[in-house]
């Protein structure tokens, strides 16, 4: 690979482990179960996004926007279900906050 | 190379903006934000097609689906919500102080070039081409997967009529 | 052909739902009933018209490749039996019509999802399939929607995305020096950069990622409270295939095919696979929830897979592979008993049961041959599975990983005594009086598992050279 896309690749690389820094540390840290998703959508747009690269420096830019393509549709359905769950828990409870979930199971 | 620069910048505010955003709302529209930074960083990486379905799908179907879903559930009442923003931007003010040290460590890392030069061959295949002739299974799998959530959410989604049991 | 295993099922589905005001549950009851049965006798009937041939209409517009080996076939069968013990215990513990109706669907889905997980060559086409297994099981664990099933669910979802990012991660970085994602472009690109830090990176990062979904230890935090908070037929279903065919054949399939039993790879799935056994059998024995210990209990029986596996020899890989089957049959045995003990008494805690077994005779005896056969007893099957492991642990000299299997294997059985003991034996308890034995479909499908585990124990030579001989294939050389 020449040299000058092996940089482009580690530029790119570099903010997308910046990406699933902040999406992972959003999973973590966060009381909210609606944010917990908002995380997991995070960390897929940086895997996207790393896909893109790597098809942008080795030139199958074909196969990664297929890949893109399906991953994308996945996520459409999981942030759906995931929301279904999430306001599931809420009508049970009347809270989204994982602290108080947990109080109230002793 | 300067433009993809301050792209990458922005994606990586508007990611923080998600993450730190003080109310759900925010944090939805950070989202937004992120995706179409990304969509427009796609554009510019010859990927035309997922850009575009990255910008309707992503930016569109999925904030409406978030912002329907936050709405469904009820507001903290203005002083739950002021004691609740104070204990997290404790928490979360270690974000950026963490990303920057990730982003310092990381750049000292040199990673040489292993890999030989790939030669590019031919034409560049059309995506659509791509993807219906040799990726069939995975058209299938994203029919069986848009049944499954739409069943899904016929299941979650329902009103209860009868009373709780 | 093969791809009509997925087909037949989908516009099944397609039309079941087109039509579903005018459709009862019966029709797709009896839909999926055949859809299961059909499998099941596919894949032990190795028919070639079905399996080598072509339909020229289905080929000009559907040209996939599948992959045919005997462990495509046996994970097939797996799925086939343990989706219709699913099916059977679906339709004595769950209630309302229209509730039926939903779960057969999404049963359905589930299935093609495994299936596709065992048919495909190609890495990304496995993750596409694994995802739609998952989404499908959130949704069936969330389906009776009591507070305890959401969490369960929730928390599922979460570790499952995190192990969807790391597999994608690792797919990405492959296709940096691979030319696609398909089994022998990677072998080719992998025996070529085998050495290079990056694609032994992507490789841990896939490995990881599945061993999130397969629930080896450290990465089970979501599989006790998954398996015990999902409805009873759910639970059969997640215990007997999901977990096994999502995670541990995955594993298998891209050790086998992908990247070869190096060293670095052995150990790790050796070491995985004996932690996974301890602290599984550990932890099983404070539980007082039968789930729950169940779902333990399984913990421990993945790292005997995953241990057998990490030997690398033929024998190993066989034993790895019967073991699989077996548990998958047991498993399921005692998750069934346990929903008809459930649907009986009404509760799952153990404290609140005793002598069970004297008012509900078949469910008890079938227990008893599934603890029997989990705990690795002869002459049924789980005792070979339990002997080929340790037998090629102890060819390869690994003693002290031998010792383990061998301690756990006691300890299994202890924990699974005194559960057998608490629950089925013993006095009845007071308010125990007015149970009866379980409805008949549940106790048929109970009966029907716990025969084909005395069979295959005891016909074992002829199992041995059917089933086993022919998994050599599969190992690069």
């Amino acid at each position: 690979m020449s040299g000058e896309s092996w940089n482009l690749f580690l530029m790119f690389g570099f903010f997308v482990v910046i990406l699933l820094a902040a999406g992972l540390y959003c999973i973590l840290i966060t009381r909210n179960l609606l944010r917990a998703v908002i995380g997991i959508e995070l960390l897929v747009k940086a895997a996207t996004l790393l896909l893109i690269i790597i098809g942008y420096v080795t030139g199958k830019t074909a196969l990664t926007q297929s890949f893109v393509i399906t991953i994308i549709v996945i996520e459409v359905v999981l942030a759906a279900i995931a929301g279904g769950i999430a306001l599931r828990v809420y009508r049970h409870n009347n809270t989204l906050d994982t602290h108080l979930l947990r109080r109230l199971r002793g | 190379m300067n433009i993809d620069i301050i792209l990458l910048v922005l994606m990586t505010l508007a990611a923080l903006w998600t993450v730190m955003g003080r109310s759900l709302l925010k944090a939805t529209i950070g989202l937004a934000v992120t995706s179409a930074i990304i969509t427009i960083l796609m554009f510019r990486l010859d990927s035309p097609m997922a850009a575009v379905f990255e910008l309707s799908v992503c930016t569109g179907l999925m904030t409406v689906i978030f912002v329907s879903t936050i709405s469904l559930t009820k507001p903290l009442t203005h002083k739950e919500v002021v004691a609740l923003s104070k204990a997290r931007m404790k928490r979360f003010w270690y974000l950026p102080l963490i990303l920057i040290l990730l982003g310092a460590g990381l750049s000292l890392i040199k990673l040489p070039n292993y890999f030989a030069e790939t030669v590019i061959s031919g034409i560049p295949q059309d995506m659509r081409q791509v993807l219906w002739n040799s990726r069939q299974l995975d058209i299938f799998g994203q029919i069986i997967i848009i049944i499954a959530g739409a069943l899904g959410v016929v299941i979650l989604f329902e009103e209860r009529r009868k009373d709780e049991w | 052909m093969p791809s009509l295993l997925i087909l037949i099922p989908l516009f099944g589905i397609i039309i079941l739902n087109a039509f579903s005001k005018k459709m009862s549950e019966a029709a797709a009851f009896w839909f999926a009933f055949a859809v299961f049965l059909a499998q099941i006798l596919l894949s032990i009937f190795h028919h070639p018209v079905f399996w080598a041939g072509h339909l020229d209409s289905l080929t000009s517009f559907f040209n996939v490749s599948f992959s045919i080996d005997s462990l495509s076939f046996i994970m097939l069968l797996c799925i086939g039996i343990v989706s219709l013990a699913s099916l059977l215990v679906a339709r004595y513990t769950l209630f309302n019509e229209k509730e039926k109706f939903k779960f057969i669907n999404l049963l359905i889905i589930v299935s093609i999802g495994m299936s596709g997980i065992v048919l495909a060559k190609d890495l990304f086409t496995m993750y596409v399939f694994l995802e739609v297994t998952a989404i499908a099981s959130f949704v069936l664990i969330a389906f009776n929607k009591d507070a305890h099933a959401l969490e369960g669910a929730f928390k599922y979802m979460i570790l499952s995305s995190v192990a969807t990012i790391l597999m994608l991660l690792g797919i990405a970085l492959f296709l940096l020096f691979s030319n696609s994602t398909s089994f022998e472009d990677l072998r080719s690109a992998l025996s070529q950069y085998g050495t290079n830090p990056l694609a032994a990176f992507a490789l841990g990062l896939f490995i990881c990622g599945v061993f999130i979904k397969g629930g080896l230890v450290p990465f089970h935090g979501w599989l006790p409270d998954a398996y015990s908070s999902a409805p009873a037929a759910v639970s059969v279903l997640l215990a007997g295939v999901v977990t096994k065919a999502a995670g541990i054949y995955t594993i298998m399939r891209v050790v086998a095919s992908v990247c070869g039993f190096t060293d670095p790879i052995k150990s790790l799935l050796m070491l995985v696979g004996a932690i996974s056994i301890v602290v599984g059998a550990f932890a099983a024995l404070g539980q007082n929830d039968f789930k729950r210990m169940l779902a333990y209990s399984s913990i421990s029986q993945v790292g005997y897979i995953v241990l057998g596996f990490g030997v690398g020899t033929e024998l190993g890989v066989m034993g790895a592979v019967f073991h699989l089957f077996n548990h998958s049959i047991f498993k399921s045995l005692l998750f069934v008993n346990s929903a008809s003990v459930e649907s009986e008494i009404g509760t799952t805690d153990m404290n609140k049961m005793g002598g069970v077994a004297s008012k509900m005779p078949v469910t008890g005896a079938t227990s008893v041959i599934g603890f029997l056969s989990a705990s690795g007893m002869p002459p049924l099957s789980g005792f070979w599975s339990k002997l080929i492991i340790i037998m090629a642990l102890w060819q390869n000299g690994n003693y002290i990983y031998a010792a383990i299997a061998i301690f756990s294997s006691i300890l299994t059985l202890a924990y699974l005594l005194i559960m057998q003991r608490k629950v089925f034996f013993g006095k009845l308890l007071h308010g125990l009086e007015g149970i009866k034995e379980a409805r008949l479909g549940m106790v048929a499908t109970s009966g029907i598992l716990a025969v084909i585990l005395i069979a295959f124990g005891l016909f074992f030579p002829f199992v041995f050279n059917a089933l086993m001989v022919p998994l050599k294939g599969i190992l690069i050389r």
